[in-house]
Formats: C-alpha cells, structure tokens, sequence
C-alpha cells in the first residue's frame, strides 16, 4: 500500500466518524463543529486527488463560510432545548438506516464488480492556472449563470430578512 | 497510484447516505439543511474522483458549479429558516403543520 492509499484511507475514515457524530450529536453546536472538520479532511482528500483550487475553495467557502453561517444561526436562534430530547421518535431512523444499510451494500457490489474496479487511480494535478483557462474556455455561460444565482440568493435573502414597516402590516397577519 | 476509484466512490455513497439519514430523520430545520450539504459534498468528491479516473477536468468544473449553488442554497435556507421561527416561533420541522398535511 502507498503512502497515497495510506493518507486516502486515514481521511476517510476521519471523514466518516465525524460526519456520523455530527449528524447524531443533540446540541447544534457540536454538530456544526464536527461538521467542519469533515468538510476540512474533504479538502484534503480534494488535494490528494488533484485538485488544489477545489481543495482551497472548499476550504474558505464550504469549512470557512458557509459553517461560519450555520453556527452563527446557530447560536442566534433561540432553539428549544426541551423537545431535542433522546434524538426524537425511532419512527423515522429505522426506515432511513434499513433503507441506507440496503443501498451501501447494493453500491458496494456494483462497484466491485464493475470492469476496471481494479485499477488503482494515477496520481495527477490540475493546476489552478490551468483548470481557471479551462474554465473561462469551456464553461464561460455556466460561469455566468452561476454567478446569477448568487445574486439572486441574494436579492432573495435581503427580501427574507427585511424588516416589515409596522404600517403596512401583512395581510396573513392581519387575519389571524 | 493512490486507490482503485471504486473505493473514492464507495467513500461517497457512504457520506451520501450518511447525509440523507440526517436530512430524514432529524426534525430540526438546521439539521436537514446540514444532511443536504452533507450529500452535496459527497456528490463533488465523486465528480473530482471521475476527473481523476478519466484525466479530465469536466468533473471538477462541475464541482466548482455545486460550490456556487450550495453557497445560495445555505443563504436563502438559513434566511428562510429565520423568516419561519420568527413567524412561528419553532425551528421543528413537526411544528409547520398548520395546513394538516
């Protein structure tokens, strides 16, 4: 085994154990944390597989920005503690694990029956320069929709978080 | 030579099923917010391991692009959420039953 395979297994197994406590922990805090130091070894394994500017993004926007978010709502909306008890009903987590447990292990044989499952992946590198020109090349109207939506999440966000003028007051609220 | 892609790819169904379990079952707002970027995450990290595979850049451009759209989806999903708690005082997601769906 490579020092490749080596690090890909280390981060995985990293990768795994902190999605699946930060998906079980009770408090949101815990769980945004843990979230990010998946999101963190995701980068990692990013650069293992080749690519440093994705690695870089997911860094500042997945582990830095977007976590920073989570956690700031986190910790301003005032979420009530008494019904987060014992992780709710197991109504719902016996069907999502049955169903989860049943489609790992139908991917997991078709993935190692699959032609060519065999061969181990080359290690290669895309330089920032180089995908950034392939980028701009061949994908210069997606870059341009992209770009769309961020505006429009926003406008849309502004929308969502504007303060009402008490005068003008909403019609919903009028008449409950 | 790193891993067999099988393996990268397993790796992701793995995180992909982890994210829907939370996205399923939990029943804060937040929480099933975090399971869909739990599975977005998996997504791009089987699109960057098809790059590898196939020696194309297709697939991290396509990862660039879930970047974009996870970054406003978690903006106007945390605005929404804020929206819902302050019309409704809850962030439980069993609490927003007012049409008895």
């Amino acid at each position: 085994m490579s020092l490749y395979a080596v690090i890909f297994y280390l981060l995985a197994v990293i990768m795994i154990i902190s999605t699946v406590l930060a998906i079980t922990r009770r408090f949101l805090v815990h769980s945004v944390v843990f979230l990010i130091i998946s999101f963190l070894a995701t980068g990692l394994l990013f650069y293992l597989l080749g690519a440093p500017f994705l690695a870089a993004l997911q860094v500042i926007l997945y582990a830095g920005a977007i976590m920073v978010l989570f956690l700031f709502i986190v910790v301003t909306l005032v979420v009530e503690e008494r019904e987060q008890k014992g992780l709710e009903s197991f109504r719902q987590w016996i069907p999502a694990i049955v169903l989860s447990v049943i489609s790992f292990f139908v991917a997991g044989v078709l993935l190692f029956e699959a032609p060519g499952s065999r061969e181990t992946l080359p290690a290669g590198l895309a330089t920032p320069a180089a995908f950034g020109q392939f980028i701009f090349k061949n994908y210069w109207f997606p870059v341009e929709i992209a770009s769309f939506l961020l505006l429009i999440g926003l406008v849309g966000t502004l929308y969502l978080g504007r303060r009402k003028p008490k005068e003008a007051g909403n019609q919903l609220e009028d008449k409950r | 030579m790193i891993v067999p892609y099988g393996n990268v790819l397993l790796l992701a169904v793995i995180l992909f099923l982890l994210g829907a379990v939370c996205a399923l079952t939990r029943r804060n707002l937040l929480m099933i917010l975090v399971g869909v970027e739990i599975m977005l995450n998996a997504a791009g990290l089987a699109l960057v391991g098809a790059s590898l595979k196939w020696r194309l850049l297709d697939g991290q451009a396509f990862v660039l692009f879930i970047f974009a759209v996870a970054a406003s989806e978690v903006a106007v999903g945390l605005a929404l959420i804020v929206y819902s708690q302050h019309r409704t005082g809850s962030v439980n997601a069993d609490h927003y039953n007012l049409m008895k769906g």
